[in-house]
């Protein structure tokens, strides 16, 4: 099942980690005997609803805010934490068109009873999409406030004015009112027939400031829940039978020793065999006790024959972007520079692995689940559970890390599930070996280019064909006169049975780092044949006026001098645009030719994302981004074998550590004329392309694929 | 099972337990600090640190009888109060965390390194972290915060 969010992520849910057809559960007794229970037993006489698909968001400004009779105001949010900074933000852009202080305003995030249904947090929307939405009810609250205030006070609303929630009427210093007591705390019932408009930027007070994280005190004091710190009375861990690969069947199973372990629970339908115990550890040892074989049915791909198989199984192309016609361009000739880049699987690995608690009462689901789309989750364990929307509640604590890889949450089903049969809480926490297996990698590609340069140094044609990465950012932003970009199938997958031996989502700026790799290492191979330097290749080809200016202000932060590639130097830039906002990176390296080891030195990002709202925030997010990036860029590559796994833990995937951290420097160009734009995301682009660059013009040799391994630089160098 | 004593977060303790068991999930599941986080299993991440006779420990690969007689501390145990340790006043100040997932092992690793190296340099810091990983990508400003607090406090408490 999927959403799609204007056409720019897709929730990937997958199919649900449970039969919803069978009718059938299965349940424990308190006698450890497995029972035959109808789920309309459990539901009672309620079917569920089907899905709701795609929701909006509410029009009435009180499922957002409500304003209690002590002034204080608590904003209700969809979004979760991630450690992005949403539950910083947001109250940002709440206290400043409701016109209330900034330390007056709570938030609740990713609840499903108590807030406004979203589609989940990802596609860096929750500033660029959702704030808007939110303003438009903050400063519609405050329009209904004043109106109230008007006929309390007996003056003209004209003539009222507001500050941290208290409202006074002009030349009258008796004449005031909070908010509070106009609404004692309950929600507003009336509303404006003529929405007024949110604050202009020049107005800003709290917008734009650096407003302190809410999360700080408790992260670092150990206190932050995360879903698998919560621990309802009686709550017992499961660990899940897996299967050793993807497509493999389960063959049979004696879970007989598991059983004789004291505390042990088992329990068992289906396919789905899961051990419980009061501790996670114990419940470890005693899956392991588990004796399963199974039926693997793997497909014939592996690291190697992966790239073959994406392009001769490619799902048919769909259209990017065109503009003239490169196939039958028939002017002066042109230099023609034919290129083929690659991709590799890649994984989310958040530090916190997939968790969720599960607990039942009255009939009523309650799962707090580390996941970055609460309300697709409800939506799944209801389709699983079959129950209706009032018996399923979703809570999201603070979320370790997400970057696309927590929209697909199975444990929050498998948790919902076992907590029914079991008739405990249960709480599912993944093991690393699960968060790998289970993962939505970022799609292995291959990318190929055909572009044609003309005498004085200018693109003419681009073709370019994107396979298995997906549209976004596959549409170049140059000035070229005759160009096409086709895109056989998405990053979530193509819609081709076995076209991926396992599950692909989206991986923060998903396929975007991917194209701008091809493309931006495309146009320094044409900027170092014209023998032109790459930042003057690129203004030549360029009349984006924002892109334009990131390259200029990127250019002087770092004090790029021009020269042609490769100079010995290692420096190297790339450009990307994500989410609404436009970045160019620069990055200096030292290559070790002997090894093929890169070091990158420094960074410096020119970051245009419009009206920022939290700027310490944002600078998070670019260095979160950029060092994150490093991985993908030097390390980060899935091992697999037709459907196995064969990465499970931290020793083998290598993320980033400190001693590969470079100094980076974050420039935000000042864009009050633009409106907010995504930051979660967009910097992590261009940095495979910057580096591949920077290689280049320090060894003369590029490396075609993602990641640059030190096999691979040395392998480019060899020629 | 036998019984194992230690003291936790500078109070006294004593368990029965099987005394093979893993530290973290002991800290965990039996006593409910959820503050140490499991994020590997398998001494590979770090998210699990608590100190051991003020030593990072990885406490995923502890057994719990290996801390018999010993002092334990914590997340939970490092501020006093409400008042925080130099070291976490220096993780807010700095924002050396996303997440936060990271962080406890984070700040347990840093109080380790400075009370062996009350004014470490930079690439003893960078050295000494490089065990710890972040997925966030707080690196820099978890170095400029245990700079800070090394300054501030020449260590641990
Ligand atoms: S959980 Fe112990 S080091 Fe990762
Ligand atoms: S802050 Fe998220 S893993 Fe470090």
């Amino acid at each position: 099942m999927s959403w799609d969010d204007d056409g720019n992520e897709l929730v990937i849910d997958g199919p649900a980690p449970f039969p919803v057809t069978r009718r059938d559960f299965l349940k424990l007794t308190s006698t450890g005997v497995l029972v035959l229970m109808s789920v309309d037993a459990l539901a009672g006489q309620e079917t569920a609803r089907p899905p709701t698909g795609r929701q909006g968001y509410p029009t009435d400004f009180n499922a957002y805010l409500h304003i209690g009779a002590d002034n204080k105001v608590t904003c209700f949010v969809g979004k979760v934490e991630l450690g992005q900074g949403a539950m910083t933000s947001l109250p940002q852009l709440l206290a400043e068109d409701l016109d209330v202080a900034l330390a007056s305003v709570e938030i609740v995030c990713g609840d499903t009873d108590l807030c406004p249904w979203d589609m989940g947090t990802f596609g860096s929307l929750s500033i660029r999409a959702f704030g808007p939405v939110l303003r438009a009810a903050a400063a519609e609250a405050r329009g209904v406030l004043l109106a109230l205030a008007a006929e309390r006070l007996q003056v003209p609303v004209e003539s009222l004015s507001v500050k941290d929630g208290v409202i006074r009427a002009a030349g009258s210093a008796a004449k005031t009112v909070t908010y509070g007591q106009l609404t004692e705390g309950k929600r507003i019932e009336r509303t404006l027939a003529s929405k007024p408009a949110v604050k202009p930027v020049k107005a800003f007070t709290i917008v734009g400031t650096s407003a302190p994280r809410r999360d700080a005190i408790e992260k670092v004091t150990g206190k932050a829940k995360y879903a698998g710190d919560i621990a309802p009375a009686g709550a017992l861990h499961a660990r899940i039978l897996r299967p050793p690969a993807h497509g493999a069947v389960l063959a049979g199973a004696d879970t007989s020793a598991a059983e004789k372990m004291p505390g042990v629970t088992v329990i068992r339908d289906g396919d789905l065999i899961a051990v419980l115990h009061q501790h996670w550890d114990e419940a470890d040892k005693a899956l392991a006790l588990v004796k399963a074989s199974f039926t693997r049915k793997d497909p014939p791909v592996d690291n190697a024959t992966i790239f073959d198989h994406l392009v001769k199984n490619a799902p048919p192309e769909q259209r990017v972007a065109a503009g003239g016609d490169p196939a039958t361009y028939a002017g002066p000739p042109l230099q023609v520079f034919e290129q083929t880049y690659y991709d590799s699987y890649m994984a989310h690995a958040p530090m916190e692995t997939h968790s969720a608690v599960a607990a039942v009462e009255n009939g009523k689901v309650t799962v707090w689940a580390g996941t970055q789309t609460p309300f697709p989750v409800k939506n799944q364990i209801m389709q699983a559970l079959r129950l209706p929307a009032e018996k399923v509640r979703v809570i999201t604590p603070h979320v370790g890390g997400g970057f696309g890889g927590k929209s697909a949450s199975r444990q929050a089903v498998e948790a919902a599930r076992l907590a029914t049969l079991a008739g405990k809480p249960v709480r599912v926490v993944f093991t690393r070996a699960e968060e790998f297996f289970y993962d939505t990698f970022r799609p292995a590609a291959v990318l190929k280019i055909r572009s044609g340069l003309d005498a004085s140094g200018r693109i003419v044609t681009w073709e370019y064909w994107v396979y298995a990465a997906g549209e976004r950012g596959a549409a170049h932003f140059y000035d070229i006169p005759h160009h096409r970009t086709l895109a056989y199938g998405t990053w979530s997958g193509a819609g081709v049975p076995g076209y991926h031996p396992f599950a692909v989502g989206p991986w923060r700026a998903p396929g975007a780092s991917t194209n701008a790799f091809a493309r931006e290492s495309h146009i320094d191979v044409m900027a170092a044949k014209a023998g032109i330097d790459p930042v003057e290749f690129r203004l030549k080809n360029l009349t984006d006026a924002r892109m334009i200016r990131t390259l200029k202000a990127a250019a002087a932060k770092f004090g790029w001098t021009p020269k042609a590639a490769p100079s010995g130097r290692g420096v190297g830039v790339a450009c990307g645009i994500d989410a609404g906002t436009y970045d160019t990176l620069m990055v200096e390296v030292a290559v070790d030719k002997t090894t093929g080891a890169v070091r990158v030195k420094r960074v410096v990002c020119a970051q245009d994302q419009g009206v920022v709202v939290n700027p310490a925030g944002s600078l998070q997010q670019v260095e979160g981004c950029i060092t994150m990036g490093l991985g993908y860029t030097f390390s980060e590559e899935i091992r697999f074998k037709g459907g196995e796994v064969l990465d499970r833990n931290f020793d083998t995937y290598a993320i980033p550590r400190f001693s590969q951290v470079p100094q980076i420097d974050t420039v935000f160009i000042d864009a009050p004329d633009v409106p907010a734009q995504g930051c979660g995301e967009p910097a992590i682009v261009p940095l495979g392309a910057a580096v591949a660059n920077a290689i280049y013009d320090a060894v003369g040799a590029r490396v075609f694929q993602l990641p640059m391994t030190p096999a691979r630089v040395k392998a480019a160098m060899k020629g | 099972m036998r019984v194992v004593s230690f003291t936790l977060n500078g109070k006294a303790t004593r368990l029965t337990v099987d005394e093979t068991r893993m530290l973290l999930w002991v800290l965990r599941d039996d006593l409910g600090l959820t503050g140490t986080k499991f994020g590997c299993g398998q001494a590979l991440c770090g998210a699990c640190t608590v100190l051991v006779n003020n030593e990072a420990v990885q406490s995923c690969a502890t057994p719990v009888g290996e801390v018999d007689g010993k002092q334990v501390v914590t997340i939970e145990g490092l501020a006093s109060g409400d008042r925080l340790h130099p070291i976490q006043e220096a993780f807010v100040k700095h924002l050396g965390f996303q997440c936060g997932y990271c962080t406890p092992g984070m700040i347990l690793g840093a109080y380790a390194l400075l009370h062996k190296t009350p004014k470490p340099t930079r690439a003893q810091i960078i050295a000494h972290m490089d065990s710890h990983l972040c997925r966030c990508g707080a690196h820099g400003r978890i170095v400029q915060a245990v700079e800070t607090a090394a300054a501030a406090k020449g260590g641990a408490r």
